[in-house]
This record gives structure tokens, sequence and C-alpha cells, in this order.
């Protein structure tokens, strides 16, 4: 009846995807495990016989500059991320997402990729990422490979990830250059589950009036989290007005496919938000390009 | 291969310890090192109760598997106060929440403190936007929030500047006298920010079971068969009892036994919480794995989900006396004349859904078999004295059989009047012959214990152009759920103050208690009047905007002062302080605000941000203390004079965190001229305390502070009787003072005038039994009450037009509390009651479907934390009341009454939309606000 029987503690990430493939099954890694711990308790999680933590990988937890990227270790946890002067550098975005979730002692276990990992479609984590066009590496038997963020999603709590062979192990976003900018915001609700009823975050490049290149991320706007990539095309080469931001909300309207989640929102007024968000993100992320 | 122990530091302490595979950081805390202070309270990371500090930074220990703690440094509750030279220095932070009154119930404290001692390690002089950051998810639902924040900046000051922590700013009342009124710290305090404080699951007994509960499942059925064969064999399984092995009565209830102790075969499964079948083992993991190895089958029935479709001609039958509990009626004047009379009427329709208290201790019984033949049960419980009479009859003995040893309680709210635990716990120990403990996690919390009751108030209001209320015609629906609990009462109440606590000729309230197939209905702060008082509240805005008149008018004009008759009848003769309520708020809100008083409830856009609409809203109320209706509202206590000097005052009567012990304290050493730390406080317990009845009603300040201050008098005139006589002086002569007893030039040390009292065989001890005034059953008019508390409240809020989110930026609150006897204590009520209130509006609702609870988790079941809390400007309004202690009268439930509506009128004078239930929905506001701008254009 206990939540797992062994517990392993790697020092690589080859070990760990050792210790995944070698150990007593079903085998599962755990990472900040606030969401695992309370799936196993609640009996929302298949049982497991090994937990593998990755918690005590360094390799996990990187921090830096590699050519013209920033690499962001999959095991940071959020404050880790919100306290990073490279990631306030280059990613404003995710570190608003993440400095929203949960109350510090959350932000101080739950892990970045954990956040990636749990596939939601609204996870601030991943929408963030995915505004900042972020590829993530991925280690297996086979092997080391590198694929855009979005391929991770399948369905809503389902990843491409095989997390009984498979293990995140970073993140990169481009280095953000003069005239680039981010941004994040979302809405909840006072009652019911603490999850967004809407976020959206946005990556943008301005050249004097205009917007020279953009891209909108979404959740929940369908079963995984979503690119805009109409909203992006519509963006591109306008002029940063009243009018763009309008034409900007009507495409994203026509595009996103918002559903109403009983007890949480209703498609209508999703999408009346996700109007307000867009101009909102829209707004900070050009101002802050100046 | 993996080594079998691991090693970590807590609180400066290594410890080398076996690996137990699916254990957390908490279990390890609180049952291996026997570190209680850090708290489990959802056990699902929601609430920050169980916050500890590893490597520096806050965690949640409940979702920490204890494995990975190996090498690392942690630091408890336990660990923040430093021991010199043999003494105890505090933390500032724990120093801090001592002198500003921040703990109450104190189950939250732990998880407070720690998560604030991680923000002072980064910011060591936090604003209150990163206080309110940090504190976002650590949860109190005592809700003294604005005192948390002021003592953690005073803590930041404090270690800013080595200074030692500041005082709370907080005013002695301006009546006060020697004791009473002056601001008094609670003598439980320093326990409970230390971790010391011992709650019912931090006790352990040799060779303890551990008990877990077969609950039905569905709402509504005939158990048809069930089969404990494979649960019994189960190893480790000690006993599985079903309602067959019930040696005593089969029901229990506070006021009508009609709730199985356990449902039996071909017997009614009335809701998802009733209890089939119990189960105690050697540990938790093996009872709750037994659970599972019960079959059973049942023949489902059709479900009752609402009170309406139960009164509905045809609706399944789900008690033999029907599903009508109690039809209610106040019936005053006519009102066919009265609306007559009136030049408008109004009649609206308004809903207000179920609530959970979330205490923020899940229930827990601990039922120990003593070897003379008794039965001890150890049980944070509102009612001690009830709990033993239930448990009694359940195992068929006598009641002084039985031992209820009440414990601290993390709070009650109503929540923990009914029993949860108590007897299953029990009949488990007396087939055992082993102490055993039964503690609900938060899902069986939620699903199992009785809520607040969900309503349906149609109010028709009748008034004269100039205002002045002619009639009232109310039909009130009240949710009772499966059982009766106190359905009957606390529908009654939500009758008879249906009306609004206003001067109306002509009233007719009938309420229809309901029982249905959801989980039972019971106390609940604010005891069904926070229901009616939304309804009425609403209406009687309505009224004045069709009226033309300031809603500010129309209630002073219909208030009830001096001499007042209400709607049941009872003319009001004393402490009738609503006039001045309303009056101070009003200038308070015109002074805060700096608005003309035509423009107070207009709304206005915030400057910059034309999105953001603010508005005031307004609204009042009146809430009974004590039982009332015929009842004989009694409380017994004891006063003791010992040797070492001290006294003791003892009641059964309950502290859930609201403050009586404090009270019973300051009570004591007012009249024995002492200071208060020369008085211990014994409650609980119903070996040793005389039963002081049930704490509910916001009656205990009222019944067991005069029941404590007759004690005292009495042994005060008893001690100075023998003094006067012994040295030939007056009475009058003879004075207490802490160094001792002042007669005739000489200083007797206490200590010595209690030995002498036993010397001359006259025990320095005496028990008071405090009758209140008695009153009459609702129906035969005159007194139903022996008093009411009254409050007006103003909330500010701020809509976004742009998202429909609402936040309630600030609460003017005057509460007429007849006199107040601790304002520390006060704060802890005002402060508490308030959010509360903004959570009743803004965001509680315990949903179910069909009978089956969707809010069975934390997790679904939101409550206000920091971020949803107001700035809270408290106004102590005293119209002392004839026969409470010192005018004293209830505060407990008033403060929350008056917020729901006053914050949904702020909502309407705000942007328009008239909320007619609750709570609050944001982007019901938006789609409205959208309709309407497409309507204009």
């Amino acid at each position: 009846m206990s939540l797992w029987k062994e517990y392993l503690h790697p020092h690589t990430v080859q070990d760990a995807i050792t210790a995944l493939t070698n150990a007593p099954h079903p085998a599962c890694v755990i990472a900040g495990g606030t969401d695992l711990l309370l799936d196993l308790q609640q009996g929302n999680h298949p049982p497991v016989h090994t937990l593998v933590d990755l918690t005590g990988i360094p390799e996990l937890r990187v921090l830096e500059i590699r050519d013209q990227d920033l690499v962001i270790g999959a095991g940071l946890t959020h404050n880790q991320v919100v306290d990073s002067a490279l990631v306030q550098q280059h990613g404003q975005a995710l570190v608003e997402a993440c400095g929203l979730i949960g109350g510090p002692q959350v932000r101080n276990a739950a892990t970045l990729g954990g956040n990636v990992a749990h596939a939601l479609p609204a996870a601030d984590g991943s929408i963030g990422l995915l505004a900042l066009n972020a590829r993530a590496e991925i280690a297996s038997p086979a092997g080391r490979r590198q694929v855009p963020l979005l391929e991770l999603f399948l369905a809503p709590g389902k990843s491409a990830l095989n997390s009984k062979r498979e293990i995140l192990v970073n993140f990169s976003i481009p280095l953000r250059k003069a005239h680039q900018a981010s941004a994040f915001c979302r809405i909840m609700r006072a009652q019911g589950i603490a999850l967004p009823i809407l976020n959206l975050a946005l990556w943008l490049e301005r050249t004097g009036d205009q917007v020279s290149a953009v891209q909108v991320a979404v959740g929940p706007a369908g079963p995984i989290p979503f690119r805009a990539l109409n909203t992006e095309a519509f963006l591109i080469g306008k002029k940063f007005s009243a009018e763009t931001i309008a034409g900007a909300q009507v495409t994203l309207l026509a595009e996103a496919a918002f559903r109403t989640s009983p007890a949480r929102a209703t498609q209508e007024y999703r999408r009346h938000l996700a109007g307000v968000l867009l101009k909102n993100s829209l707004t900070s992320a050009w101002e802050r390009a100046e | 291969m993996i080594n079998n122990q691991f090693s970590l530091t807590v609180n400066g302490q290594n410890y080398q310890l076996d690996r137990i595979p699916g254990e957390t950081l908490a279990d390890l805390l609180r049952k291996r090192l026997k570190l209680t202070g850090t708290k489990i309270a959802c056990n699902e990371a929601e609430c920050g109760a169980c916050t500890v500090i590893i490597d520096g930074e806050s965690v949640l220990s409940c979702a920490y598997p204890a494995e990975r703690a190996e090498g690392k440094t942690i630091t408890t509750i336990e660990g923040l106060a430093k021991q010199e030279n043999g003494k105890m220095i505090l933390h500032p932070l724990q120093e801090a929440f001592i002198k500003h009154g921040a703990v109450q119930c104190g189950f939250c404290i732990p998880g407070q403190i720690m998560t604030s001692y991680a923000l002072l390690q980064h910011y060591q002089t936090p604003s209150s936007e990163e206080i309110r950051h940090a504190l976002k998810d650590t949860l109190c639902r005592c809700a003294g929030y604005p005192t948390i924040e002021k003592s953690i900046l005073a803590a930041a000051r404090a270690m800013e500047t080595g200074s030692a922590v500041e005082e709370t700013g907080l005013l002695p009342s301006p009546s006060a006298s020697q004791v009473i009124g002056k601001v008094q710290v609670r003598p439980d305090a320093l326990e409970k920010v230390t971790g010391q404080a011992i709650f019912t699951d931090d006790l352990v007994f040799e060779n303890m079971l551990f008990a877990a509960v077969r609950r039905a499942g569905v709402p509504h059925a005939i158990l048809r068969s069930i089969d404990i064969k494979k649960a019994q064999q189960l190893p480790g399984v000690a006993a599985v009892l079903t309602a067959a092995d019930i040696p005593g009565e089969h029901n229990h209830g506070l006021v009508i036994y009609d709730w199985p102790i356990m449902v039996g075969v071909n017997e009614r499964v009335r809701y998802v919480g009733d209890a089939l079948a119990i189960v105690a083992a050697s540990t938790q993991e093996i009872a709750r794995q037994a659970l599972e190895l019960i079959d059973v089958e049942f023949e489902l029935q059709p479900v009752i989900s609402d009170p309406i479709q139960s009164r509905q001609p045809g609706a399944a039958i789900l008690h033999p006396d029907g599903n009508l509990l109690k039809h209610i009626k106040v019936r005053k004047g006519d009102p066919a004349l009265g609306f007559a009379q009136s030049d408008l009427i109004l009649e609206h329709t308004f809903h207000t859904p179920s609530t959970d208290h979330l205490f923020m201790e899940p229930e827990c019984s601990l039922a120990v078999p003593l070897p003379d033949g008794r039965m001890e049960v150890y049980v944070g419980s509102q009612i001690p004295y009830q709990d033993r009479t239930q448990v009694a009859r359940a195992l068929g003995w006598p009641e002084e059989r039985v031992r209820i040893v009440g414990q601290l309680m993390g709070g009650g709210f109503g929540g923990k009047e009914d029993i949860t635990g108590q007897i299953h716990s029990a009949l488990l120990a007396n087939a055992t012959g082993q102490p055993v403990k039964l503690l609900f996690d938060r899902h069986e919390s939620l699903i199992v214990h009785p809520k607040r009751h969900a309503t349906q108030i149609k109010v028709k209001l009748g008034a004269k152009k100039d205002g002045t209320l002619m009639a009232a015609q109310t039909e009130l629906y009240g949710d009772t759920g499966a059982y009766a609990s106190l359905g009957e009462k606390v529908l009654t109440r939500a009758t008879t103050h249906s009306a609004g606590p206003y001067v109306i000729p002509h009233v007719h309230a009938d309420c229809f208690a309901m029982y249905t197939n959801n989980p039972p209905a019971g106390a609940f702060r604010g005891f069904g009047v926070m229901q009616s008082a939304f309804a009425f509240e609403s209406m009687m805005d309505i009224l004045a905007e069709k009226l033309g008149m300031d809603r500010v008018e129309l209630r002073r004009k219909n208030a009830l002062r001096l001499g007042s008759e209400t709607s049941t009848g009872q003319i009001l003769r004393d402490s009738v302080g609503l006039v001045e309520c309303i009056d101070r708020v009003e200038a308070k809100m015109l002074e805060i605000s700096g608005l003309a008083r035509g423009n107070l409830f207009k709304p206005r856009r915030v400057a910059g941000a034309g999105h953001l609409v603010r508005a005031w809203g307004f609204a009042s109320a009146f809430k009974n203390t004590g039982l009332g209706g015929g009842a004989d509202d009694c409380s017994g206590a004891e006063v003791e004079l010992y040797e070492d000097g001290t006294l003791q005052v003892r009641s059964s009567a309950a502290e859930l965190g609201q403050g009586l012990v404090t009270i019973m304290q300051m009570v004591v050493a007012q009249e024995f001229s002492l200071s208060p730390h020369l008085v211990r406080v014994l409650v609980m317990d119903t070996d040793l305390t005389p039963d002081g009845g049930p704490t509910t009603a916001s009656r205990q300040t009222y019944v067991t502070g005069n029941a404590s201050r007759l004690a005292a008098k009495t042994l005060r005139h008893a001690i100075t009787a023998v003094y006067a006589e012994k040295f030939d002086e007056a009475p009058e002569n003879i004075l207490f003072s802490d160094a001792g007893l002042q007669v005739a030039g000489r200083t007797i040390p206490l200590g010595d005038v209690a030995s002498e009292m036993h010397r001359l065989g006259k025990p320095p001890r005496s028990l008071y039994e405090y009758h209140a005034p008695a009153t009459r059953p609702l129906g035969q008019g005159g007194d139903m009450h022996i008093a009411f508390s009254f409050a007006t409240q103003a909330a500010e809020v701020e809509v976004n037009t742009l998202t429909g989110e609402v936040k309630v930026v600030q609460v003017i609150s005057a509460n007429d509390v007849g006199r107040a006897i601790n304002p520390l204590g006060l704060q802890g009520q005002v402060e508490g009651g308030i959010v509360m209130g903004v959570g009743h509006a803004l965001l509680e609702n315990f949903i179910t479907r069909d009978g089956y609870v969707v809010t069975d988790r934390m997790a679904r079941y939101r409550i206000p934390s920091i971020v949803h809390t107001p700035a809270i400007t408290s106004i102590v309004v005293e119209d002392p009341s004839r026969d409470g202690p010192y005018g004293a009268k209830g505060v407990g439930e008033i403060v929350l009454i008056p917020t729901p509506p006053a914050i949904t009128n702020a909502i309407y004078n705000a942007v328009g939309i008239r909320f007619d239930h609750l709570p609050v929905d944001q982007e019901q506001i938006l789609l409205t606000l959208l309709a309407q701008q497409s309507k204009r254009e």
C-alpha cells in the first residue's frame, strides 16, 4: 500500500536512464513530485514500484548560455527560474509564468521539466516556453535528441515523452536580441481548482513601428498548448496600432478552439478573455521591446 | 546495493534513520521524530500547514519524499526558538505572532511562521505585497491575515533594528476596567507558536490501532448485503464491525437520533458519507486496505438532490416521517393588510449554496479503553457532554463510564458539533481492548461532516413611499441533507431573522426544512442567518433604488431600536446598537472615501485604469446570542484557588480558536482583582469540568462568561467571609492582589489562603451553574432570545470590466458586541468573520451533483487566502446587554453575516449587476456587461 517500494537517487542522466530500464517495474521518474505524489495518493496514477529521483543530477540544473541559446535545466525549480538573472534577461514570459504558479513552497519544489512533462494544455510554464520558441532536449537509452517543444504534447496530460525510458534534460530558448521582448498573462477564477481559465504568452521583435517577428502561445485552446500561427502571420509586418490589435484578436478567435469546461469557464468567456490577454501581452511586450 | 539507512539534520540534530518506502517528510517528522508541530491539514499540497525549511527554502513536507531529504538540513517550527542558559528565546516572528494576536486556533500557525521565516531570509524588510505573494497559499481559516501581516512586519522591524518586537497598536476598550477591556494575549499562544501545542492526531498511545470507515459512496440505496470476511482475514486487522455489532443505540444525532452509526443490511443509505463498516488495524495503510476487501451490494434508489424536489408529491421518502423535517412559521400581523397599505411591493428569489467549514484540523478521535472498564475519548469537540451521551448510548453504557477529554481544536465554526469519529473509535476500542485512533483525511472530512444549509429564499417586501417598511413575506427552502443534525434550529434562525433587523408591522415567514440525499447540513457560523441576511439586505438595496431613497437612510429609518418589536414578537429592552452601527459606518465611509454623501454609492473609475470600477456597498444584520426559543441556556463553571497561589477556572465549554479561554481567564482575574497570568483555564473534560453546554450560537462569552464570573464572585465572597471573621474586619476592607490577600495591614500569600481554607474544611472552590434569562419558543411571542448582536458593514469592491474579476478593496465593520472583553480576541473574530464573509461572497461553493460530492478535495473547494483579504476598519460598538457579563454579548457569528450582501450590493453599485445567488461569478459579470454593451450599440 505504500506509495513506492524503492527510491533511487542517480547522479547522472545516464544512471537515471539505466535505473529506469533496469529497476523493478513499474518505475517512474520523480522531479519536484508536487503533482506525482498527489496523483499516486489519490489513485490518479498507476501504482509504481520504483521512483527515480532526478533532483540530484547536476546536469538537469544547468542554467547557461550555449552559442545563441539560453539553456535552462529541466530540473530547475520554478523559483530558481524566477530568480535567475539570465532568464529575466532572455525569457521574461517564462519568469512571469513561473512566478505565478502556486505559493513559494510549491515553486521551491516543482520543476520546469515537471510542468512540461505533465502535458496540461494550460500549464503556465509550458505556455511561457512555447512563446519563447523553446526546444527540449530528451535523453533516452538510444541517446540524446532535441525537439521543438510543441512536439512533446499529444493530448491533455499525455506527453510524447516516454516516462518509462526517457528524461527531459533541458530547454533551449534563443537569446534575446535588441528590440525583442516577451510577456505572459493569465486569468484565474476565484472558485475551484487553481488552473488558469486562460493563459497567454507572447514574444515579439519590433522594427521601427512594426512587428517584425512574433510568437503567440495560448492555453487551454485545444487539447494541447496552442501556438497561434495565423495570428502570428497576421501580425508580422503590421504597425503596432489599435487596428492591428483588433485584427489580431479576430484572427486568434478564428483559429483557436476554446472550449467550455464545467465550473471553470464557458467557451464564450474564454473567447472574450483571449482578446483581453492578447492585447495586454502584446502591449507589454511591445513596450519592453523598445 | 542500497544503503538501508539515510541521514539528515533536523533542527541542528543529526539523525540516522531506516528508509521506509512511501514515507513523506511530514510523516517522518511527525511520527518518527515526534516533531508534531508540523501539521497536516490537507495532505494535498494546498494549504501550507506542513511547511518546513529545507536547506534554506520553504517546502511542503506532505508532498516531499522523506528519502529526498538525505543529507539535507531541515528546520521545523520546533527549531526556531533558541535555548540560552536554560531559557527559551523566541524568534521575533513567534514573539510578534503572540503579541499581535495572530494566533487563534493555532493549527496553521507553524506553517504561517515557517513560510514567513523563509520570506524574511530573502527579504529583510518585506513590503505588504511581498508578504501577500509569499503567504498566498498558506491558509488560515480563522483568517487573521491582516494581523499575520502586521506580525511579520513587526518581526522584520525588530530583526532589522535589533530591538524588541513592538506591542500591538490595539487600544483597550474605552470602557476598560482593571482586566476587562484590556488587550490580553491568549493563554495557549506560546505553545502554539513553538509547535508544542498538542492536537488529537499528535497523541500516541501504546498498542494503538488505526481505524478506517467504509463509506457508502452512493447517495441513496438499500444496503442488501455486506461481507467482511476477507477484510477480517487481512493480516494486521484487529476488528471489523458492522451495524450488527453495535451494543447499544444504533443511531446518533444532536436533536433527533436519525443518523445511523452504521447502516445495517436492509437499511437505507441516505448519503455518500454513510458508514457501513469500521475497521481497526495495526497501521493506517492496512486499515484502508481492509476497506477495499469489504463487499457490499446495494439496491440503488432515486436520488433527491434539492429541497424543492424533496417536497414534491411522489418524491422518494427518505425518513419514516417523510421528507419534511419541519415547517417553521413566523406570524406577526397580517401581511395582506400591510401590502395593501404599501405604495411599493417587491418580490425576488435568492439562492445560497452549501459551504464547508474547512477548519484546518481534520476530524480526529482517539478512544482509549481503561483497565477499570471505562472509556476515554480524546477529541476536539464543540459539545463534549453531548459526545459523552452519544458515545455512551452507542455502547449501551451509563454516561459516567465514558470520559470525553477535549483537545485543542484546529477550528470548528460549527462543524465540530456533530459526531464524526467519536462513536466509531469507541466501538472499535471496546471490541479490541486497545486504543484506536480514527483520523479523517481532507477528502473524508469534506464528504462526511455536516455543511451549511443551501437555501432558496423568496422575499416579498412592501413599503410606503417614504421608506417605511409595511410588510414582509418570506418563503424559505432549506436543504438539511440526509440527517437532521441541527437543521431545525439552523433554519429556525434563518426564518426568524428573514425580515432583517428592522421594524415591520406585518411579517409572515414559512420555511420548509427538507431532507435530501446530500451530505447533512448543520451548524455553521451564522447559523442560517447568513443566508437570510443575504436575501433581505439585497432586497433593501433594491427597495432603496426603486424608492429613490438613500440606502443608509432606509435602513436607519426602519432599524430596530430600544422598545422595537421583532418579527417574533420580542420587545427589545436593552442593548440595541444598530443605529449606532449604521451611523458610525456611514461616517467612517465618508471620512475614508472623501466622497460627498450623495456620491457615496456611485461607481468610480480607477484613475489610470479605466477598466477598473469601484463602488461601496452597505448592509446591516442581527444575530441572536444564545440558544433561546425556550431552551434552558445553562453553563457551569468551577473556580478553585490552589496552594501554589494560582486559580483555575473550569468548564466543558469548548475552545476552538475563538478565544473563550482568554475570556474565562480575564473574567476570573477581574473578579479577584488579579493579573490574568495567575488564572489557569481547563476546558472540555467531562470528568474534570462542569457542563458548559454546546459551544454554538455565539453563547459562550455570555453564559460561560457569566458562570465563570459568578463562580469567581462566590469563591471570593467565601474567602473574604472567612478572613473577615478571622481578623474581625469588614469584608469590603479585604482586598486581593497578586501579592496576596490584603487584610488588617497584612498581605497573606494566596497559596497560604488556599491552605487555610482547606484546614478549615472549606475547600476554596466554587461551582456555579448559570442559567440565562428564560426565553419562549417561537410562536408564543415574548422573549425568544436573551440578546442580539447587531452589525453594519460597508464594502468597497473593484470590478475589472474587461475580465469580470472582483476584488474587495476594503471593509468597514461596526459590531455591537455589548462590551469588548478582550480587544485582541475581538480583532481576531472581526478579521476572521469578514474574510470568511468574503469567501462566501466570492469563492466558496460546496458542489454536489445528484448527491455525489464534486468539491471533495481542498483543491476544489477554495477558501480565502491572504490575497483575498481586504483592508479592514473595525468599529467596536458597546451597547451593554443587561444580563451579559459586564454587558457583553456574542460576536462569533455576527461579523460574517453582513459581508456577502455588502459585497454584492457594492457590485451592483459598481456595474449594475444584481447577484441573487452566491458565490459571485466573474464570468456572469463579464458576459452581462458585454450583453449590456451590445444592447447599447
